[in-house]
């Protein structure tokens, strides 16, 4: 029994049968169902979305690296970071208000961070890759936090609103925010999650899921073990940076608590939550920790102690999220007729 | 060379206080393979135990003399908590590391709301408690007499410890599991019972750790988080699951801060950070851990 429990633990059923794109089917229900969202939420309902359409990207970046190559990044909140300050000192300091713009150098930025850092990176696995990003993800916050000259130190660096196609809109922050930019952060989520899509159904995503299986074989098969491991580095890095950029304008602020430890421990909690073991799963924890999130602090101020027990229940009963639930569910369902 | 003197009394202190809470999860991780994130969490509550329990001993009237046992008691009491925790920790014994470490993860997100409920948002301090053992004068450094006994203490725990680990019947079974469990298991022990002995030691090294800390500096809701990332740093330097690792890399981090608040304040944490990938990419088993895939 425990056998048992222990071996799905460990090797997560990342890809279901090429033949069939559940994955992709379950993010466009997603993606619609939020495109429809609007004609029924309530404003507030649709400003805690635009924060979940950041860390959903960057979700699906950290599970390229933590559900289908097997590596945990205990310090992936540094690329939300490199995201949110890259907007913050476009915006605010340079005067650079397209949103494309931003994005793309958010992005170039971003790579070029993980180029060295994973190179160093991906030669560990296990609890060492953990520790080793950790430790970057630390030295990233204290470079923040310290010097005050460049990053404005722990009170971080305001974000002026981005031109979205190189329009402004009309209205408050709040306008903006549940208005054009909803939907942009949305169109972003809906294009990189069917890249990601791609991307894992790729021969190089396949590389990725026999490194996890069994690394020493797939080198042995002709894959570039430390080269491939690299690239979903980069990758991850990218999509974080995304997220990041799009969580910095819906704060409206890029601060060095967007990239300590715990907001990295924050990311595979909603990545667990939801299930790793599946494509969409990370995006439906994030979707699930922000409102989870949402009503347990507004329930009791003792939140922290609410959202931490659920994540050792999850742990000990539902490794595989909900998405595992939701797959064992169908499964029986489908037994049953 | 006063300078000199201040930077190595400062850090040896913190080097002492850090050493207990590595050594606790440095002898977790030796034998329940898990790295355990609630040891900040253990650090922090022994040290706003410790707070409650000076000010008890006082209510008592007890002379403040004896703060310094008081903070020691306090400690292994309420290291006591590790038996529950554990309790909990075993059934994912068998699972992947990941999840041990996000079990633990949620631990400390549970601690800091259980803080926060007995002793509010607001530091809490000993006012100066430590100053009833005066100050020493040491090479034309003054120091407070408190922080020499602590680091003594902590010798004395650390030497402890290592004798407990080599020369005593249950150190060496203590060995053998942390070597191999099923093995130990075939030949009688019972794991589980190990297990929780091992990890309740663990946890009372972090609480007392806390406690004694506590004279010295306040108790807040942060200082479980921060020290977690400074206790990982003196592992990854020590080397996962090595005492002596513990030791070094307690002995190096503690300077290291010193060094930097006194010349170049920016870098504090900075620097400990830089040493930490420096000796992950040259040596990434640590300066005395065993070599690793």
């Amino acid at each position: 029994m425990r056998i048992e429990t222990s071996v799905r633990a460990v090797a997560s059923p990342a890809a279901p049968p090429l033949s069939r794109p559940k994955g992709l089917w379950a993010l466009l229900v997603i993606v619609v169902a939020m495109a429809a969202l609007p004609l029924i939420a309530s404003t507030y309902t649709l400003t805690l979305m635009v924060p979940f359409f950041g860390f959903a990207i960057a979700l699906l970046g950290f599970n390229l690296l933590f559900g289908y190559t097997g590596l945990l990044s205990f310090g992936h909140a540094m690329f939300l970071g490199v995201g949110a300050y890259a907007t913050a000192v476009l915006t605010s300091k340079l005067g650079v208000r397209s949103f494309e713009l931003v994005l793309l150098t958010a992005i170039a930025v971003s790579a070029l961070i993980a180029l060295p850092v994973g190179y160093l990176c991906v030669r560990y696995t296990r609890i060492f890759f953990g520790m080793l990003t950790l430790a970057f993800g630390m030295l990233f916050h204290s470079i923040l936090f310290k010097f005050y000259g460049l990053t404005g130190g722990d009170q971080g660096m305001r974000v002026v609103r981005p031109l979205l196609f190189g329009m402004d809109s009309a209205g408050g922050k709040t306008a903006f925010l549940t208005g054009p930019f909803y939907y942009y952060a949305l169109g972003l989520l809906a294009v990189l999650g069917f890249v990601m899509w791609r991307i894992v159904r790729s021969p190089f995503g396949l590389h990725l899921q026999a490194i996890r299986e069994n690394a020493q074989k797939a080198s042995y098969l002709g894959v570039q073990v430390s080269r491939t491991r690299l690239a979903a580095f980069v990758i991850s890095a990218i999509y974080g940076a995304v997220g990041g950029a799009i969580l910095a304008v819906s704060i409206g602020l890029a601060d060095p608590e967007m990239v300590y430890w715990t907001q990295s421990g924050n990311l595979v909690f909603m990545a667990v939550l939801g299930g790793s073991g599946s494509f969409v799963g990370p995006v439906i924890g994030g979707l699930a920790f922000v409102l989870l999130h949402d009503s347990v602090m507004a329930a009791t101020q003792y939140w922290r102690f609410v959202m931490g027990a659920i994540l050792v229940l999850l742990v000990i009963f539902f490794p595989r999220g909900i998405a595992g639930i939701a797959g064992d569910v169908v499964a029986r369902f489908r037994k049953g007729s | 060379m006063t300078v000199f003197l201040d930077v190595l009394l400062g850090g040896v202190f913190h080097a002492a206080i850090l050493f207990l809470v590595a050594a606790g999860l440095q002898l977790v991780f030796g034998v329940q393979k898990i790295v355990n994130l609630a040891c900040g969490s253990f650090y922090a509550l022994g040290a706003y135990f410790g707070i409650t329990a000076v000010g008890f001993a006082a209510q008592l009237g007890l002379p403040s003399i004896l703060v310094l046992p008081v903070l020691i008691l306090a400690g292994l009491a309420i290291g006591l908590v590790g038996l529950p925790v554990e309790r909990v920790l075993r059934t994912i014994y068998n699972r992947d590391e990941s999840y041990q470490l996000l079990i633990t993860f949620g631990f400390l997100l549970m601690f800091q709301d259980v803080f926060r409920f007995f002793w509010g948002a607001t530091p809490r301090t000993l006012d100066n408690a430590y100053l009833v053992y005066g100050t020493a004068e040491f090479l034309g450094v003054q120091v407070p007499t408190y922080n020499l006994l602590v680091i003594a203490a902590s010798i004395a725990i650390a030497l402890g410890l290592g004798l407990f680990l080599q020369r005593t019947r249950m150190g060496r079974i203590i060995r053998a599991t942390a070597e191999n469990r099923n093995m130990t298991e075939a030949m009688g022990v019972d794991s589980n019972r190990i297990f929780a002995a091992v990890f309740t030691v663990g946890c009372m090294l972090g609480t007392v750790g806390g406690a004694l800390v506590v004279p010295a500096s306040a108790s807040s809701l942060d200082m479980a988080v921060e020290l977690v990332v400074e206790a990982f740093a003196v592992v990854v330097i020590g080397g996962l699951g090595s005492m002596r690792g513990a030791l070094a890399g307690a002995l190096i981090v503690g300077l290291i801060r010193a060094a930097a608040i006194m010349v170049l304040p920016e870098a504090e944490i900075l620097s400990i950070y830089v040493v930490v990938i420096a000796v992950l990419i040259l040596r990434p088993a640590g300066l005395f851990g065993r070599a690793v895939a």
